[in-house]
């Protein structure tokens, strides 16, 4: 199991936002949490990224608790990438990307050859050989979300978290940051742990999706099991039809109305 | 490449500024008599200036320039926040406060204004640390609870002015920030920060770094962000602290140094920190060395010579960059 919750509860304050999730992601899978706004999506991700501490419950990395593993050392075997990223203008992919090598180095410690080839690896497996000078600055948004993937990868871990990777890009660009996370997700073996709002990506690209409502875990499954009339109107109060996507075999739905 | 070339000319920028600082004044000396007279000359008339009066002052105005840049740097990193500078900390309005008190209140204790300055500063920024902490500290909380606090202490500052109207003279040197009577003490007085500062900032400009790309992002990478933030302004109060402690009030340098070495340089604080450094300690001494003989022989505050120039030419580079 790569990451697994047990009765996690988060507070905010005295306000319960996680009431005691249930969660897990199986190696190698794409596991994609759903669920209306204010449900707890990325509270659940913040908790399992160490961002906020868990009120009770614990977490666990691979088998380990997660308070109990340095923080280096968890940032070696899984890598986040919150909805909230800064970065100065001037800084180049390349120089972003390097960052990913930060928790493989030691206090005061160089990056070498080693280091560096990752940080070639990881930009060529992003498709960004061409802009690796180019500063983040002059990036489109689906380039700029290629280039913190692609710091991610230099981590070199064997988890990755996501936080709607897809916000603020229109479709093209959603759909290539999608193809590329289940790309590296097939080739490498990485497990992913993602939250999306589009529920159809969500079917399509997905092993497991966990559906979330008022900070409780209602369903998960399949997407073929999840993505139902009953489920899209109980949780996110919409009537709909279902219908089959032949070309990709994955369900997929169309809102009719709110009810 | 080029970023390294530009550091380069840092230093030399700042080998050049040393020996203007040190050669230009009421008698003028050239860089071979400077060198000359240290080594084998220690009876001449140009020894004595030298030794007793420029080059205690020229160290003085480089260490300065070092300390108020790297703090102004520091700063600006852990904050996110272009607009933040020692002053943002409370270094200026504490350590002025504190040195306001002696130097108003308790004037024959004149000769304590550095150590109460030191300690003002300190204290303001432990203050407003802990006023900002709230299960850990946000950039944004620090710099509001930063402006309150700075507001209070200015409000004491001014206050006793209020009701000590015949001593304000004695105080308007430290408010501007001046580098005249500068002895050997005062080298040894901010030395040890400005030594601790540069050690300190060799082994993290990785950290700073990463710390800039927000604190979701640096606890993903591994970073321990509290205790980073808490180091570094640590250090940048020190820094900073220090710096007041000898020349008064001159945060300007702060402010502006690691912005206007950020156009040429760019943003990675493992080539803006030794930029600033080289610049920070050439644009004091230099300034310094005006102040001195613009208007000889009166002299006007460095602090003054600052802002007169240093603002314009900085608003200059923000116009001409473009994206910024």
């Amino acid at each position: 199991m790569a990451v697994e919750t047990k009765k996690l509860e988060v507070k905010y304050g005295d306000k319960l936002i996680l009431k005691g999730a249930d969660f897990k992601a199986e190696d190698g899978q794409v596991v994609t949490i759903i669920g209306p706004n204010g449900s707890g999506k990325t509270t659940l991700i913040k908790a399992l990224s160490r961002y906020i501490k868990a009120h009770s419950g614990s977490i666990y990395l691979r088998g380990r608790d997660i308070y109990s593993i340095s923080t280096k050392e968890i940032a070696r075997e899984m890598a986040i990438l919150p909805q909230v990223k800064h970065v100065s203008a001037d800084i180049t992919i390349e120089a972003l990307v390097a960052y990913g090598r930060y928790p493989h180095l030691r206090f005061g410690q160089r990056m070498g050859r080693k280091d560096r080839k990752i940080v070639d690896w990881a930009i060529e497996k992003t498709g960004l050989r061409e802009l690796r000078g180019r500063y983040i600055g002059q990036l489109s948004g689906g380039e700029s979300q290629r280039a913190w993937i692609a710091m991610a990868l230099a981590q070199k871990p064997k988890i990755l978290v996501l936080d709607e990777p897809t916000t603020y890009l229109d479709i093209s660009f959603q759909l290539e940051v999608l193809e590329l996370v289940r790309e590296l997700n097939l080739s490498l073996g990485i497990t992913v742990i993602m939250v999306l709002h589009d529920l159809n990506q969500a079917a399509r690209y997905s092993d497991r999706i966990y559906v979330l409502k008022d900070g409780d875990i209602r369903q998960f499954g399949s997407p073929h099991k999840i993505i139902r009339e009953k489920m899209l109107k109980d949780v996110f109060r919409i009537k709909s039809h279902i219908y089959q996507d032949k070309v990709n075999g994955c369900p997929y739905f169309i809102a009719h109305k709110i009810i | 490449m080029k970023r390294n070339m530009i550091i380069i000319g840092l230093v030399i920028f700042s080998i050049v500024g040393f020996f203007i600082s040190v050669g230009v004044g009421a008698v003028k000396i050239s860089p071979k008599d400077i060198i000359r007279s240290i080594l084998y000359g220690k009876d001449t008339v140009n020894y004595q200036i030298i030794w007793n009066v420029r080059i205690p002052r020229t160290i003085v105005a480089a260490l300065v320039g070092i300390s108020l840049s790297l703090s102004g740097a520091i700063l600006q990193g852990i904050m996110r926040n272009p607009l933040a500078g020692p002053n943002i900390i409370g270094v200026s309005s504490g350590g002025g406060f504190f040195a306001f008190i002696i130097l108003i209140v308790f004037p024959h204790y004149y000769y304590l204004v550095p150590i109460g300055a030191f300690l003002g500063a300190l204290i303001a920024t432990l203050f407003i640390y802990s006023l900002a902490w709230k299960e850990g500290v946000l950039p944004t909380r620090l710099v509001l609870a930063g402006v309150a606090v700075s507001s209070l202490f200015s409000a004491g500052s001014n206050g006793l002015m209020i009701f000590h109207p015949d001593r304000v003279q004695g105080v308007i040197n430290f408010m501007v920030g001046g580098l005249s009577a500068i002895t050997w003490n005062d080298v040894r007085m901010i030395f040890p920060y400005t030594l601790m500062g540069i050690i300190a900032i060799l082994f993290l400009p990785n950290k700073l770094n990463i710390l800039m790309l927000g604190d979701e992002v640096s606890t993903g990478l591994g970073l321990k962000v509290e205790k980073t933030r808490f180091i570094f302004i640590i250090i940048s109060s020190l820094l900073a602290g220090s710096a007041v402690s000898v020349v008064g009030l001159l945060g300007f340098v702060g402010l502006i140094v690691p912005h206007m070495v950020r156009l040429f340089i760019g943003s990675d604080y493992r080539y803006l920190f030794p930029g600033t450094i080289f610049f920070g300690a050439s644009l004091v001494m230099i300034c310094d060395t005006l102040s001195r003989t613009l208007f000889a022989p009166a002299e006007i505050p460095v602090g003054i010579i600052m802002s007169a120039l240093g603002a314009p030419f900085f608003l200059y580079l923000l116009r001409k960059k473009e994206g910024i």
